[in-house]
């Protein structure tokens, strides 16, 4: 760490202000916590709100991993671990079960989360009535008196237009019986993991200047209908590289003649396993295949 | 047309007063409306109809008076004094608005289903069949064919619109509507069928409604009795048919008077 800084980027004052949102988020699961977010050395998008929340509970014995899209090796993941060893020291690592706070954008890592871990969301568009109705004040509102009937009936659009619940990111969940939530573009794969999971899981949304969470151990339920129930996606294929048959792929194209390969968009976990000695249809039988 | 004959009122108000800072909305109206009868208050525009109308929904606050609704249950609630999540659920179970331009009162980025079912899934219904089965029904009642059940409120003439409206509104079946002239904006033959379609819903629910209008051939056709407002007042108030054959009041009898007869 670099002298010029204060530990973790944000004076302490600030973070102070962050905990205490977070705090409030944390007693009223799934409630958007308004804060008053700063401007952060990286544009909109990149995760500003993820980067204050981190930085707000980061401590200098804490852990950090950080990913994007499941991978600890793509621009967002690298340049937010650098921002962090830059502005506090704090010990770095792609491992899953060695990381006391995770921060990641657009999935939940595939290894089990446990009691102790944080878990956090870079949000961009937290409140999950907006695309439905365009009004803050209504939508707020509506969260108050639990009127929520809108948000089934864009399950219904759905449904009519494509045969079945073609929402397949952001799927609305219901958190703790109550607040209907935003899980972040996470793909609805993620979404039972969210369910009782053991860690704390925070989300922070920095344009929007909203926070919410949801503590360890609460019910996060999938909105659906009785006869079209909550399903995760599937794959025909198993990954290229580990073999896995139960976790979320990737399609990457390998050349312009059509050829693709699915591959476990957790990079942690496809190289955990390939060291255990898994093997997929396209892993060499050296090491590093994934590199 | 059978009005029941219940002693306790649906819909009670007592001296209901609104002003806009110093403008007049409606002045110390007070009327009684019972279950399955439809009542038509007629005036000119800005005479406080609609804003006399939104004091009684609850939409806008009453600065004089109070507005009493006998709720299923057999309880008397008031209506500006129930918080606002239970008078959200009054809106979406046991009443029903009708607004003038049917936009105000569709989703136009949902479908006609979408539209329909909206209310059932606000109350708690889960199920995609029925709902949708509902829906169907519901839009066979209205007069529009079920094939059009996935197709958005914007490809729909506006006497459609206003079908749809109605159907959205009374999914639930309530025991009041409130309707803001319902036909306003619609030509003349639609209007006709509008009616007919309405006067036919209204008698199969024992639907109570109050219906705003400046159209008195809409107010002789749907409703019992009509009140007649001026500059924010009731100047006149009976059976239908009195007074648009036997109107008392100088301003009545310029209305009424107005008509142009084929």
């Amino acid at each position: 760490m670099t002298d010029a800084y204060n530990f973790a980027y944000l004076d302490e004052q600030t973070k102070r202000m962050i905990r205490r949102a977070i705090l409030k988020a944390v007693a009223i699961p799934g409630y958007q916590v308004p804060f008053a977010a700063r401007e952060m050395p990286m544009p909109y998008g990149w995760g500003t709100g993820g980067v204050q929340v981190t930085a707000a509970v980061l401590g200098r014995d804490d852990v950090l991993k950080v990913i994007d899209q499941g991978s600890d090796d793509t621009t967002n993941a690298v340049s937010i671990r650098s921002f962090f060893v830059k502005t506090t020291g704090v010990a770095t690592t792609d491992k899953t079960v060695d990381a006391t706070v995770i921060q990641t954008r657009h999935r939940i890592p595939e290894t089990p989360l446990t009691a102790g871990q944080i878990l956090v969301y870079q949000v961009p568009i937290p409140e999950p009535l907006r695309f439905l109705e365009p009004r803050e004040t209504e939508t707020r509102r509506m969260h108050a008196l639990e009127d929520y009937g809108l948000m089934h009936v864009k399950l219904y659009e759905d449904i009519s237009k494509h045969g079945h619940i073609a929402t397949t990111y952001a799927y609305p969940v219901k958190v703790n019986g109550r607040y209907v939530t935003d899980p972040s573009p996470t793909p609805k794969f993620d979404n039972p993991k969210m369910n009782n999971s053991p860690a704390l899981q925070l989300f922070g949304a920095g344009r929007e200047k909203r926070i919410y969470a949801i503590p360890p151990f609460t019910e996060v339920v999938s909105l659906d209908f009785e006869d079209h129930p909550f399903a995760v996606q599937t794959w025909d294929n198993d990954c290229a590289l580990c073999g896995a048959t139960d976790t979320f792929l990737d399609e990457i194209i390998t050349d312009d003649r059509g050829s693709r390969m699915y591959v476990c968009s957790d990079s942690d976990y496809c190289q955990d396993r390939q060291a255990e000695g898994h093997q997929g249809d396209q892993s060499s039988s050296g090491s590093g295949a994934a590199a | 047309m059978n009005v029941s004959s219940s002693d306790t009122p649906l819909l009670k108000a007592v001296g209901v007063s609104k002003s806009f800072g110093g403008v007049l909305g409606c002045r110390n109206v007070d009327l009684d409306l019972f279950p399955g009868e439809v009542l038509g208050i007629v005036g000119e525009s800005g005479s406080g109809k609609s804003t006399l109308l939104r004091c009684l929904s609850g939409e806008h606050e009453v600065e004089g008076g109070h507005v009493h609704y006998a709720l299923r249950t057999g309880e008397t609630a008031d209506v500006h004094g129930m918080g606002p999540a239970q008078r959200r659920m009054l809106m979406r179970t046991d009443w029903a608005f009708v607004h003038q331009n049917p936009r105000d009162g569709l989703r136009m980025g949902v479908s006609a289903g979408g539209n329909v079912g909206e209310r059932l899934m606000a109350i708690g219904d889960r199920h995609y069949g029925n709902i949708r089965n509902t829906a169907i029904d519901w839009l066979e009642k209205v007069e529009m064919s079920a094939s059009r059940i996935d197709h958005m409120p914007e490809t729909f003439s506006g006497g459609m619109q206003q079908r749809l409206q109605i159907a959205r509104n009374l999914v639930t079946r309530p025991r009041l509507a409130f309707m803001d002239e319902p036909t306003g904006g619609l030509d003349v033959s639609v209007q006709a069928r509008l009616l007919d379609l309405l006067r036919g819903l209204v008698a199969d629910l024992g639907l109570a409604c109050i219906i705003v209008t400046h159209d008195l051939a809409v107010a002789r056709h749907l409703s019992h009795r009509l009140m007649v407002m001026r500059a924010g007042e009731v100047v006149e108030a009976g059976l239908t048919d009195q007074i648009l054959d036997d109107p008392q009041h100088p301003y009545s009898q310029l209305l009424v008077s107005s008509i142009l007869r084929a």
